[in-house]
């Protein structure tokens, strides 16, 4: 069956080569059955990629350990949905994800809009090809799924434990979903600047293709957010790790480009700046493809040093070139039209909200590099804490988030000062509000009282815009208020979408302000009965559990955890129940120790509240099990060196288990100490919220406005009635 | 101000603000930044006092817990130069003899202490151990 | 590779250069009013954005961010601008071309077309 999946990627690496030509050819020889020629070719990408995603996909369910890549990240322990999420844990099978999304989002967009823009598709599509060969390229040449052994081993590695979690099933299929459609507006912008055809058509597909990215690439950032917080054992939701940053870099030139795009469309200003924004984040998107599994950088994420490093680089240089090469030879296509009528316009703020995301975007990208700057510049490797991160992102957001309340105030063109003023009265006094009530709580952290109160005054501006909106609409058309909202927004979509985007936004960095400012933490050593107290809370170590996990008929871990009790003035509020669990290797001579020597997890416990999180995580001291560990060992290795070949598995399997069963008795009949890791963090769940708020508003955003029937109108009336006709039928 | 003047005010008030965000941002990078370094290079270089950020592997057979506190061995990544570490606070879940590890810290007598929880350990992509033999 | 498998693989391949070449057999050169058609497509988007910019310019008005006197400046300025886009597209013949061979509205599927 490899052999199958092999042919596949060769094949579709080839049929990817055919597909530029072809499409190029047909663009220039305005043949347009070879554009169509071209554009099926990318469905064939697609069928092709999918055939070896599902060979390997069956590989992985029935673990087939032929396969090098299934024995090395994948066993029959392992539960089946995680079996099917190793394919993508693998670096081979990561990229063969990426190929299948890039084929099939492209096949989507290109079938979509295959009779739209027909001079610019043709290069889109070229251009999309040339992503697919590329990574066409690197599993045929490099990185193939599809390696195989003489001699299988009987069973595999199994998925690293720290994976085995709902975010790893969804994380990379977000992310990648993002990075692959960040590629699409990448190349609609180079065929439109190719035929010179930087227009109105472009504006509104671009637009929605990058929309769509944005949605995608937001939902993949938080997934991996969301996992580190509820999976790994330090308990927080952000490190700046320089994967983690890479991810959040075209996310961030992608919010600006959906801002100052808007500009591009009523004034014809800001094309340059626009073509490279978009150009820089399809570049950005592969950046961060790049980062993840390069190893130039120490980052959590290691996949490894890998010989990708290479071609990667080459690729985005040529992409970097070739961008810069097509923004500079079409300037006259990218000539303003007009100038920014008056600073106290909507798009002014959008343009300094431009001004703020690039810079943000370049101080996150300079520090996440900076060891390699510094190493470029002085010799030595330097390295770099998140305080230094923060110390820049935190006043740069805050600004953000001031400004995303200001520009729903204001008017496009050339707002009326007096007018502003008056709007801004309410929005102001929430935000006045906010700071004096909760100034006396929070003095100490000023940047996070200044959050709150900036949050505040979003809120009103929203909130505020809503009203008078739903007013609006019921001033015209007598509806009820409830459905006044819901035709309010359908008809206002990409407004009252991007309102909620920014209300959701304003209450995601409320709770990452109040979480990280007034965060309680402690790492307490505590025995059965004790209490430790913190934040007003008193947490005992009430008993310790131990519990043996099988699966398939096979162990799959020990699990030795505590159950912890909160109690709040004396009033039991909660029970966390964490745990860690070890996953055992193979060890021969020492079959019951090789339980301790394998892989280790923290189960995390979580009491997830409005007002704040109560985050768990054990670490027992399983050394006082060493002596009965080592008794138990030798009493197996002499049973099995006594019985030779005539070992029989399944007693020795029984035999072990019931060893096992025993040491967790041991434990948790007479429990050492076991030192726990106790946070408190307020609102952490105004996160989660602010960002499902966030893709909502999104998805409002994004849904296609029906389209108005095409008014044909051979009429003879005036233009200008026929404008007012037109109007009042959409 | 005639608009071609104001214009011009405008992107000089722009790039002198652009100007002084990058100086800060160099400034405090080379400022607040540690020295990466292996074990080989600690152990010739190392300044008391200062700190340091070490990546290396975990050397074998050199893990010891006592409480709260961890003494190991970082070794170079290819070569036998090691030096001990001495850290309190959390351990990454992945953190095992062998694995590459980074951690920040500063020389302390013969001893390198490393910062509290700055000890990662990197997410290996193989994960090396087998479950039982089929029964 | 076992011959079920070389077999999937042949077949494949047949299906891939089916897919990819049909078009090929039907050659057709753009039609010489392709070049206006596609004109045509682009003003229409550009009238459908002023539209929009129109309409929303009266949302800015109901809700308060402008002057009752302002906003009849501006929404006069843009109907203007909406009305030489429709004489543009007069120009084009608009009417007649989209009456005659009916193009699927912008941004819809036209499945029974064919195309693909």
């Amino acid at each position: 069956m490899e052999g199958l999946g092999r042919a596949c990627l060769v094949l579709a690496l080839l049929v990817a080569l055919y597909g530029v030509g072809a499409s190029v050819y047909g663009a220039r020889a305005r043949r347009r059955e070879w554009v169509a020629s071209g554009r099926r070719a990318v469905y064939a990408v697609f069928a092709l990629a999918a055939v070896a995603f599902g060979v390997l996909e069956y590989a992985f369910l029935t673990s087939d350990f032929s396969f090098t890549v299934v024995a090395t990240h994948s066993s029959t322990t392992t539960p089946w949905y995680y079996q099917a999420a190793a394919a993508w844990s693998s670096q081979e099978g990561s990229l063969l994800l990426w190929l299948l999304l890039l084929s099939m989002w492209s096949s989507l967009v290109l079938f979509i809009t295959r009779r739209r823009m027909r001079d610019v598709t043709p290069y889109a599509t070229a251009c999309l090809l040339v992503f697919a060969g590329f990574f066409a390229a690197l599993l045929v040449f490099s990185a193939s799924p599809f390696a195989v052994t003489a001699t299988p081993v009987a069973e595999g590695t199994g998925l690293q434990p720290l994976l085995r979690n709902p975010g790893m099933l969804a994380h990379p299929v977000f992310l990648y979903s993002g990075y692959t459609l960040f590629t699409i507006p990448f190349a609609f912008a180079v065929g439109a600047l190719i035929v010179r055809r930087v227009d109105a058509e472009w504006i509104a597909a671009t637009r929605r293709f990058a929309l769509a990215a944005w949605l995608f690439l937001g939902i993949g950032v938080l997934l991996g957010s969301r996992w580190s917080y509820t999976e790994l054992g330090w308990g927080g939701y952000w490190a700046w790790d320089p994967v983690e940053n890479a991810s959040l870099l075209p996310w961030l030139t992608g919010t600006a480009f959906l801002h100052s795009v808007m500009i591009q469309e009523r004034r014809g200003m800001l094309k340059v700046w626009n073509a490279s924004l978009i150009l820089g984040t399809g570049i950005l998107a592969i950046l961060g493809t790049f980062l993840v599994r390069s190893g130039i950088l120490d980052s959590i994420h290691a996949f490894g040093a890998s010989t990708l490093g290479v071609p990667f680089v080459v690729f985005i240089g040529v992409l970097i070139l070739g961008s810069a090469y097509l923004v500079v030879s079409r300037q006259d296509a990218l000539r303003a039209e007009h100038r920014l009528d008056s600073l106290l316009s909507r798009e002014a703020v959008f343009l300094f909200n431009n001004i703020v995301l690039v810079a943000l975007t370049f101080v996150i990208l300079f520090l996440t590099f900076f060891p390699l700057i510094a190493e470029a510049l002085t010799g030595t490797k330097r390295a770099i804490g998140p305080p230094v991160f923060d110390k820049f992102a935190v006043p740069l957001t805050l600004v953000l988030v001031l400004l995303s309340g200001i520009g729903p105030v204001i008017a496009w063109r050339k707002a009326n000062a007096e007018n502003v003023r008056r709007n801004f009265r309410l929005p102001i006094a929430a935000g006045v509000v906010a700071l004096l009530a909760l100034a006396p709580f929070t003095y100490e952290k000023p940047l996070a009282l200044l959050m709150f109160a900036a949050g505040a005054f979003v809120l009103g501006t929203i909130g505020q815009e809503f009203w008078r909106g739903v007013g609006a609409r019921r001033a015209m058309t007598s509806e009820s208020a409830p459905v006044a909202l819901v035709s309010l927004v359908g008809r206002n979509r990409r407004r009252y979408g991007g309102y909620t985007i920014h209300a959701g936004m304003a209450l995601l960095f409320v709770g990452v302000a109040a979480s990280s400012a007034f965060q309680d933490a402690t790492d307490e050593r505590l025995s059965p009965g004790q209490t430790v107290s913190i934040s007003g809370y008193d947490v005992t170590y009430e008993r310790p559990t131990g519990e043996l996990l099988v699966r398939n008929g096979r162990l799959e871990r020990l699990e030795f955890g505590a159950v912890l009790v909160v109690r709040k003035d004396g009033e039991r509020v909660g029970t966390l129940r964490p745990n860690r669990g070890y996953y055992p290797t193979n060890t021969p001579n020492a079959p019951i120790r090789a339980a301790f020597e394998g892989e280790a997890t923290s189960e995390v416990a979580l009491d997830a509240g409005l007002r704040q999180d109560i985050w768990t995580a054990v670490s027992p001291e399983l050394a006082v099990l060493d002596t009965e560990i080592r008794n138990r060992d030798s009493v197996l290795v002499a049973a099995a060196q006594k019985a030779g070949t005539n070992l029989d598995p399944v007693r020795f399997a029984q035999l072990r288990r019931v060893y096992f069963e025993q040491i967790l008795k041991r434990y948790t009949d007479n429990p050492p100490p076991a030192t726990f890791r106790l946070i408190v963090s307020p609102m952490v769940t105004w996160i989660w919220l602010g960002a499902i708020l966030t893709f909502f508003g999104g998805l409002i955003a994004l849904w296609p406005a029906a389209r108005g029937d095409r008014a044909v109108s051979r009429a003879t009336a005036g233009y200008a009635s026929r404008v007012a006709r037109e109007l009042g039928r959409a | 101000m005639d608009p071609s003047r104001k214009r011009k005010t405008r992107l000089v008030v722009a790039l002198a603000a652009a100007v002084l965000l990058a100086a800060a941002l160099v400034y405090t990078s080379f400022n607040t930044s540690s020295e990466a370094v292996d074990p080989g290079r600690l152990m010739a270089s190392a300044v008391v006092g200062r700190s340091y950020e070490l990546t290396g592997k975990v050397a074998n057979d050199s893990v010891s817990r006592s409480g709260r506190t961890m003494e190991f061995r970082v070794r170079d990544r290819e070569g036998a130069a090691s030096v001990p570490v001495r850290y309190t606070g959390a351990v990454p879940d992945p953190f095992r003899e062998g694995r590459e590890v980074i951690i920040t810290v500063r020389k302390e007598g013969a001893v390198f202490v490393g910062e509290k929880d700055s000890l990662v350990t990197k997410c290996p992509s193989k994960y090396e151990t087998a479950g039982e033999t089929p029964s | 590779m076992d011959p079920l498998a070389l077999v999937a693989v042949v077949v494949l391949f047949v299906l891939v250069i089916a897919l990819v070449a049909l078009p090929l057999r039907s050659g057709t050169a753009e039609a010489a009013d392709e070049r206006e058609r596609r004109d045509i497509e682009a003003l229409e988007e550009a009238k459908r954005a002023k539209y929009a910019e129109i309409r929303e310019l009266e949302m800015d008005f109901r809700t308060g961010k402008l002057t009752e006197d302002e906003f009849r400046i501006q929404d006069r300025a843009r109907r203007a601008e909406a009305v030489e886009l429709l004489r543009r597209l007069d120009a084009l013949g608009a009417s007649q071309v989209l009456a005659a061979g009916p193009g699927p509205p912008v941004g819809a599927p036209d499945a029974s077309r064919g195309e693909a």
